[in-house]
């Protein structure tokens, strides 16, 4: 994952490309013996374009607006659940029971989420928030993407992790993110995510002016740094090897989701981010953190239908990325884990929707997972001015994907000590 | 030491005017300004360095039409009249859930027109960037707008953002401190750092801690976390009803404080005034100075560019801060055209986008779609991502804001969007040739090589490098080698999607 050898063109024109064309075909194992012949620098020049496939993947789901926690994961077996919401509420014989004693289930349409608990591939956490919720959009999800509700303004959590390792000069392509801008989650002080909506928007238009556009556009932005008249140390070499670290990265990103994938997506936007996820984590891309999200749940009003068409997207869209990365055998490196800058009320209010609210559950996913359910439900009774109190800090679990899954030290990172939360089995 | 004698220590030293030729004048154009077309820079080097420095700063003899007070509606956020106020309190008591419903849908229907209403200003600015007559005017009021920085997300009002961006415009090259004088009034910038309620009983700090941690002095220099309790003190009451600036008495501490070790019943103007009487500041804006118009220095200020700030700031404090001579002697210093610091900075997303247009002439088809390609650019103008602005320099490029920039320049330069992106697609009506007019034509048609050459070092400067000279000869001779119009589009879509093109 770190970027130890500048890359050059001239080195890349020799091996790069035709491993770069081997990754999608051949086994890592085939891959790693051929590395194995070659020297230390070309491996890592290899790898900085393959990756090293046993390294770990974080893939965030985002859900903006506030997801309805309460109608997510759902505490049928509570009566004060069904006077809070006497019209939204969802109907006992509905749920998808997550185990008889505890009389919780999820939201009917989460079918997809209720496979993986079955397959012990889900944790559900319940009541994640923060102290002094905060309820507005901006100012909320600024606290979940900065891990500083204090001071929600500055660099993200998964920017600062990428500036704290590799001496805070990782990959080129080690965060990406896919959606329109990059999420402030990932923008660290040195290191910022490539975002794009789609692979298509990752190009330069330009080639399709006309066929001759294509040779000189290369010559002059796959150069690197190593024509003559650029000086080390200068901005121009700094451009010139972004320039070319852009191609490449276009070239990966390209060729990786142009692949069919190994099983069939639902027709959503989640699903077809995640879809281009798993393409490119199969194309061995060197990505450590991918980051997708999924808007519209802000619930105001009318909730029950948009909900249900929410719940299903998001059950769906996981599930079969999950099978996509079983089918490719890299299931096992990844984790996925979803949130939502805040939970909704608990009473249902006069159109029947529900307004901005606090705590609520988490998903996470992956062999890796404590399978089950962790945490108990907030309490529907002892609130916070009509609102759930929270059980989990979301920092403990930025704490735990931290230290037990990416292996590395959560307190520079979430500029506290967090004791992290127990999602992951002893094995991890 | 005299002002005088200041404007001309050795870091300062004015160019010598026999050594203001065209890339020098170039250089200017595009530092003080929004760069220009070839004609324009030809003008600045007939009128010479000291001409050219005055018309860019003296700009108010500059005719153009004046901004009103009305070009934006002043009350979509206005706050409510009594009578909405009792209908809201009467439904609450009552329980009244329909009509509270309908006042909210209204209040999120005049949320949705703010929002309406600040797209429409980003265009405006955009639009006047593009085509002021008074480019310093602007990039001045760019400066500010990011040295000062205020969000509109936070704020949720558009007018109070116009308001801000019109005290920056008037003080653009006036007193920097009348200009901070003006910011501890400012709607916008009371509401972003919550001084507008901060009250003797428990005051807000944040005003005071960025005024003079990010605005005037710098982290950590010279000031304590007292210094901040105490000017977060003498800050209180400095709040603002409407659109207006009101000093509200009762939330103001009157009692003594404590300042940089004096003490006095401060009120927000002696905190500032204290502020302004420090070394520091002068040096702190001397330098973000430096960084905006001279060098971005991705290293450490050192060696010359040091004693040149100082030098600079000495002379800041000889004038009171008054700006238009600081930039004088900024524009006219022998340091300022050295080799190392033209084409030393990258372009902004703005200056990406305006000197462009401005020197290439492409025609502006849907400011819409430009200020979209700001925003993926990271730079959204009215909505800086923190108090803290934009980083600028190298933070403005990563492998996918690159691809950015190189498609807005093809998109200004042939109409095309990529694939899936919104907007009027239609095949612009460039005339790229207007560039070549006042070269030599052989058989009524230009020189290839001449054309290149040309087009290559106005678009990059004098020395453009061999490679790129002969990769875009191999695309012309590849389509025929006639200097046509459809030719000219191609070497400058090329051309702007070269590396290189991203400094200025």
């Amino acid at each position: 994952m770190c970027q130890e050898h500048a890359y050059t063109r001239r080195a890349f024109l020799q091996k790069g490309l035709t491993m770069v064309s081997a990754a999608t075909t051949v086994p890592y194992f085939i891959q790693a013996s051929a590395y194995g012949l070659t020297n230390p620098f070309d491996t890592m020049l290899t790898s900085s374009i393959a990756g090293k496939p046993q390294e770990r993947i974080l893939v965030v789901v985002q859900l903006g607006g506030g997801n309805d926690g309460l109608n997510t994961v759902i505490p049928f077996g509570d009566d004060n659940y069904y006077r809070a919401r006497p019209n939204i509420g969802i109907r006992a014989n509905n749920v998808l029971r997550l185990g008889e004693a505890d009389g919780l289930g999820l939201h009917p349409n989460l079918a997809g989420l209720k496979e993986l608990h079955d397959s012990g591939l889900l944790t559900t956490v319940q009541g994640v928030g923060y102290p002094n919720p905060n309820r507005s959009h901006f100012t909320s999800m600024d606290i979940w993407h900065t891990a500083d509700p204090r001071q929600p303004s500055g660099n993200g959590w998964i920017g600062r992790y990428f500036d704290n390792t590799c001496n805070g000069t990782p990959e080129p392509n080690a965060a990406i993110s896919i959606g329109r801008e990059a999420p402030k989650a990932m923008i660290g002080q040195i290191n910022k995510p490539v975002s794009f909506e789609t692979a298509d928007l990752f190009r330069w238009i330009g080639k399709d002016l006309h066929e001759t556009m294509d040779k000189p556009y290369e010559e002059i932005n796959r150069g690197g740094a190593e024509i003559e008249g650029v000086k080390e140390g200068t901005q121009l070499e700094f451009l010139t090897r972004t320039a070319l670290n852009a191609q490449i990265a276009s070239d990966q990103i390209r060729s990786a989701v142009r692949v069919r994938p190994l099983i069939d997506y639902p027709r959503n936007q989640l699903g077809q981010q995640l879809q281009m996820v798993a393409a490119m984590i199969r194309a061995e891309l060197p990505t450590r953190v991918y980051y997708v999200s999924m808007g519209g749940f802000d619930t105001h009003a009318g909730q029950v239908g948009a909900h249900a068409n929410l719940m299903n997207q998001l059950g769906s869209a996981i599930l079969a990325f999950t099978k996509d990365l079983k089918a490719q055998g890299n299931d096992g490196r990844v984790l996925t884990m979803t949130f939502s800058e805040f939970g909704r009320r608990v009473k249902q209010n006069a159109s029947q929707g529900t307004d901005h609210g606090t705590a609520a559950p988490m998903f996470l996913v992956g062999p890796m997972v404590r399978p089950g359910v962790l945490g108990n439900h907030p309490s529907l009774t002892d609130l916070d001015q009509g609102d759930l109190k929270f059980g989990v800090d979301f920092r403990s679990v930025y704490a735990g994907v931290l230290e037990s899954w990416l292996k590395t030290d959560s307190r520079p990172v979430l500029k506290g000590d967090f004791k992290p939360a127990m999602v992951f089995n002893k094995k991890v | 030491m005299t002002t005088a004698a200041l404007r001309t220590t050795a870091a300062l030293k004015p160019l010598k005017p026999d050594a203001f030729g065209h890339w020098q004048a170039h250089h200017l154009l595009r530092r003080a300004g929004f760069g220009g077309s070839p004609d324009q820079v030809r003008l600045l080097v007939e009128w010479g360095l000291d001409r050219s420095v005055d018309h860019l700063i003296n700009f108010g003899e500059v005719p153009i039409e004046p901004i009103s007070a009305d070009d934006f509606r002043s009350d979509i956020m206005r706050a409510p009249t009594p009578e909405e106020r009792l209908a809201f309190r009467q439904a609450q008591q009552a329980q009244d859930e329909v009509t509270l419903e309908r006042l909210q849908r209204l209040r999120q229907e005049r949320e949705q027109q703010d929002r309406r209403q600040m797209r429409t200003m980003q265009q405006w600015w955009l639009k006047r960037m593009i085509e002021t007559p008074r480019p310093l005017e602007e990039k001045m009021t760019l400066f500010y707008h990011g040295h000062f920085a205020t969000g509109y997300r936070t704020i949720e009002n558009s007018y109070h953002m116009f308001l801000q961006n019109q005290t920056f415009r008037k003080h653009a090259v006036g007193n920097f401190a009348d200009l901070c004088f003006q910011v501890i009034r400012d709607p916008a910038m009371l509401a972003y750092l919550d001084n507008n309620e901060s009250h003797q009983r428990q005051p807000n700090e944040n005003l005071a801690r960025e005024l003079m941690e990010l605005f005037t002095l710098g982290e950590g220099n010279g000031y304590t976390e007292n210094d901040i309790k105490e000017g977060a003190r003498a800050l209180t009451g400095y709040s603002f009803d409407g659109n207006a600036f009101l000093f509200r008495k009762d939330f103001h501490d009157e009692g003594q404080k404590q300042i940089f070790g004096k003490r006095g019943m401060f009120n927000g103007d002696d905190f500032v005034k204290m502020i302004l009487g420090r070394t520091y500041c002068s040096e702190f804006l001397s330098l973000k100075l430096y960084r905006f118009f001279v060098n971005d220095l991705p290293g450490e200020v050192e060696g010359a560019a040091r004693t040149f700030i100082l030098d600079l700031a000495k002379l800041m404090r000889s004038v009171r801060y008054e700006i238009a001579p600081v930039l004088g002697s900024l524009f006219r210093s022998a340091h300022f055209y050295d080799e190392s610091n033209m084409a030393s900075q990258i372009k902004s997303p703005a200056q990406l986008v305006v000197e462009a247009v401005r020197s290439l002439k492409t025609p502006v088809v849907d400011l819409n779609i430009l200020v979209d390609a700001l925003d993926l650019m990271g730079q959204n103008i009215f909505f800086p991502p923190s108090v803290k602005g934009w980083d600028g320099g190298r933070s403005w490029i990563n492998t996918s804001t690159l691809f950015v920039r190189q498609n807005l320049l093809t998109h200004l330069l042939t109409g095309r969007l990529p694939s899936g992106v919104g907007g009027s697609s239609m095949r612009s009506s460039y005339d790229a040739m207007h560039l070549l007019s006042h070269l030599d034509k052989k058989d009524g048609e230009y020189g290839l090589e001449d054309a290149v050459n040309f087009l290559l070092k106005s678009c990059l400067g004098p020395k453009p490098l061999e490679a790129r000279r002969q990769a875009l000869l191999d695309f012309a001779g590849a389509n025929g080698g006639r200097v046509s119009n459809e030719l000219v589009v191609g070497l400058l879509c090329l051309i702007t999607a070269m590396p290189e093109y991203q400094l200025c």
